[in-house]
């Protein structure tokens, strides 16, 4: 039983390394001789290589380097050129967007244009990508599952870091580049729009994460428990259930009263998962275009109950007379 | 195989305590004050609250002096602040404030020991101002110390300068330059409790007087209030006063709605009116005292060090914990402070006939 509790995979089988499956005019797009890292097959397949990278390829990391630079010399400067407190202060470092004086106009430099520089290469990085990976999964005669999957992603970015800013009329609304600051900025946007658990966007998007993870644990679960009886073979076993299908299909309906099935389970995990960045960006672009506190906006649709007064009547200073201001 | 695991559980293990080494240690107190299910709790740490004893523990009042014969002002020279009272009080209360404030220095601290009417230590008309300013917060601000009141005590603690002060922080050298800006925040500052915001929250809300609310008061967009920007400040701001009260978010609001006063509880209206006081405290008698102060008690900008709430509260919801040290020394409150004002031409800064006829409305 302890094999199939173990985090780390444990079986690797060595054979002579496999270059994939010919796709026609094979060579041009594989680089160099496939090689065994058994360390890597601990959490995936050993086998590292060939490897092609293309004009895409090479693109999309050239601009992500220019970001990662951008970003990485403004926080270096920040804590004046000094590498130890690089390091101390690393999870507070940031590059910050624009003020809110700047709108949408061009700041200076120091003043958010490197954040907007950053962006601008980090998101032409990031479609180049996504357009490469779109290619090579055609390139294999594969279905773009993956891409657009990435997609749902990158549509959430867009709307934090430009669709939304655009909207707003300020490239200050959107996310600093840093470790503790974005999550700040996280509190700080929720705060601000009265409370984003009432965003009912919000409320789909988390209910697709962690509907996301109980079905990853379920399947993950499942499909290890039957790996004794061949149950690891998911994908024939959609038009030719064996023994394991039968069983892991029995399990659920024992206990659950109900069970997907070999390919359902896979376009339930791939629609939440895709769900819940698709959910949650459209939730953020509502967030102060559409709607400017969410509390109220609750409490308007009966959605946020009252509970008694129980500190008695609390009323804002700032409106009694002769109050100070 | 078994020992490589024995590793790798070893050096999980080791990663799982450093990531830990900078959380508090359980069990942590919680005691409901709000309407059940709403989360409405204040957190303590106990072993924290007990490692605290020792700076809110109160001092022993003196014996009580004679209120009657001659008035200070009839026998000592150059009496402006305390004129009215007793002799008896008056030695009383200086005997008080050498324990508060420097108990080591004694009383030299502030007086010329060969003429103690001279006025030539800038620390004794620091102090004067000082009993002026003890005497607004106990005549004006009813609002913020009730009657429990402060003394010198309630900042001092035994310490010349009190332990929690602030002063406006250096420009950072990147922000004018090409690469680098921080734009006053993203570093491990301890005004903000080591959070990433803004890490001079008092300049804005505690000298100036910057605008704190940044909700919407209406469900879908009308008017533009606070940015982004602006609400990471006033988050700033609440990280200091949480810091510096030993308080959770939910002392003062229902966190569901920060801005609703409605679900608030009334000790936030005691802040609304704490942060009022710590911004005329700052601007009626520290800022004016810049000129008085030797340049080694400045800021690195040549600013007097101002109060935030730490100052009186230094980690307590209440300072000293609601013990009012002020019964035993009333003259410095509201009363006493009035009837020692005869020659109120000496004093045209005192800002007690300034008190708003409503403010104590709420």
């Amino acid at each position: 039983m302890a094999e199939y509790q173990n985090i780390f995979t444990q079986v690797q089988v060595h054979g002579p390394a496999f270059p994939g499956v010919s796709i026609g005019r094979d060579d041009r797009e594989r680089m160099g001789k496939p090689t065994d890292v058994h360390l890597f097959g601990r959490l995936g397949d050993a086998q590292i290589g060939p490897i092609y990278l293309g004009w895409l390829g090479i693109a999309s990391i050239v601009c992500f380097l220019v970001a990662f630079e951008i970003i990485g010399l403004n926080m270096l400067a920040s804590v004046n050129w000094s590498p130890i407190e690089f390091v101390r202060q690393l999870f507070w470092l940031a590059l910050e967007p624009p003020p809110p004086e700047y709108g949408l106009k061009l700041p200076p430099l120091n003043q958010g244009g490197w954040w907007l520089m950053a962006g601008f290469f980090l998101t032409l990085s990031i479609m180049l990508w996504w357009l490469r990976m779109y290619r090579r999964a055609k390139a294999l005669g594969m279905g773009t599952h993956v891409a657009w999957a990435f997609a749902a992603a990158i549509w959430l970015y867009l709307v934090l870091g430009f669709i939304r800013p655009l909207l707003m009329g300020s490239w200050s609304e959107a996310v600093p580049f840093g470790i503790f600051p974005h999550l700040d900025w996280t509190a700080a946007f929720s705060i601000r729009y009265g409370n984003l658990f009432y965003n009912p966007f919000h409320m789909l998007s988390i209910a697709f994460l962690y509907g996301s993870a109980l079905l990853f644990a379920m399947h993950g679960a499942t499909i290890l428990a039957v790996s004794r009886f061949g149950g690891e073979r998911e994908i024939e076993q959609i038009v030719d259930r064996g023994t394991a299908s039968e069983r892991a299909a029995l399990f659920w309906r024992w206990t659950m009263g109900f069970n997907a099935s070999m390919e359902s389970i896979h376009r339930w995990a791939w629609w939440f998962a895709v769900l819940c960045p698709l959910t949650g960006g459209i939730g953020i672009l509502l967030t102060g275009t559409v709607v400017d506190n969410w509390y109220l906006w609750a409490v308007k649709h009966h959605v946020a109950p009252m509970y008694p007064a129980v500190f008695g009547t609390v009323v804002d200073p700032a409106t009694l007379q002769g109050a100070q201001q | 195989m078994i020992k490589s695991c024995t590793a790798i559980r070893i050096a999980l293990l080791l990663a799982a305590g450093v990531l830990v080494s900078a959380c508090e240690r359980p069990p942590i107190t919680t005691e409901q004050h709000g309407f059940r299910g709403t989360a409405m709790v204040k957190v303590a740490n106990p072993r924290i609250v007990a490692g605290q004893a020792g700076i809110h523990a109160v001092p022993a009042a003196l014996p009580a002096a004679p209120q009657e014969g001659q008035k200070a002002s009839e026998v000592y020279q150059n009496v402006k602040v305390l004129g009215d009272v007793s002799v008896a009080e008056f030695t009383r209360i200086m005997v008080a404030m050498t324990q508060w404030v420097a108990p080591e220095q004694g009383c030299g601290y502030c007086h010329n020991l060969q003429n103690l009417a001279d006025d030539s230590l800038y620390t004794k008309v620091v102090a004067r101002r000082m009993i002026q300013m003890t005497q607004t917060i106990n005549s004006d601000y009813k609002t913020h110390v009730a009657d429990t009141g402060v003394t010198c005590y309630t900042c001092h603690r035994g310490m010349p300068v009190p332990a929690n002060v602030w002063f406006a922080p250096e420009p950072q050298k990147h922000a004018t330059r090409m690469v680098g800006n921080k734009g006053g925040q993203n570093t491990p500052a301890e005004s903000v409790a080591y959070a990433s915001l803004p890490y001079d929250p008092f300049t804005p809300y505690l000298s100036k007087a910057n605008t704190i609310a940044v909700n919407a008061k209406t469900a879908l967009p009308n008017v533009r209030v606070g940015s982004i920007q602006a609400t990471e400040d006033t988050y700033a701001l609440m990280m200091h006063m949480s810091d510096g009260l030993g308080v959770n978010c939910t002392y003062c609001h229902n966190t569901r709605a920060f801005s609703s006063w409605e679900t608030s509880t009334p000790q936030r209206v005691t802040a609304w009116h704490g942060i009022r006081m710590s911004r005329d405290l700052n601007n009626t008698y520290m800022d004016p005292l810049a000129q008085t102060f030797p340049v080694h008690r400045l800021g690195a900008l040549g600013d007097v060090a101002k109060v935030n709430c730490a100052t009186c509260h230094q980690g307590a919801y209440k300072p000293l914990y609601g013990a009012s040290m002020l019964k035993d020394y009333m003259a410095l409150s509201a009363a006493g402070a009035l009837a020692a004002m005869p020659a109120a031409a000496e004093a045209p800064a005192e800002p007690a006939a300034e008190m708003p006829a409503e403010a104590e409305k709420p």
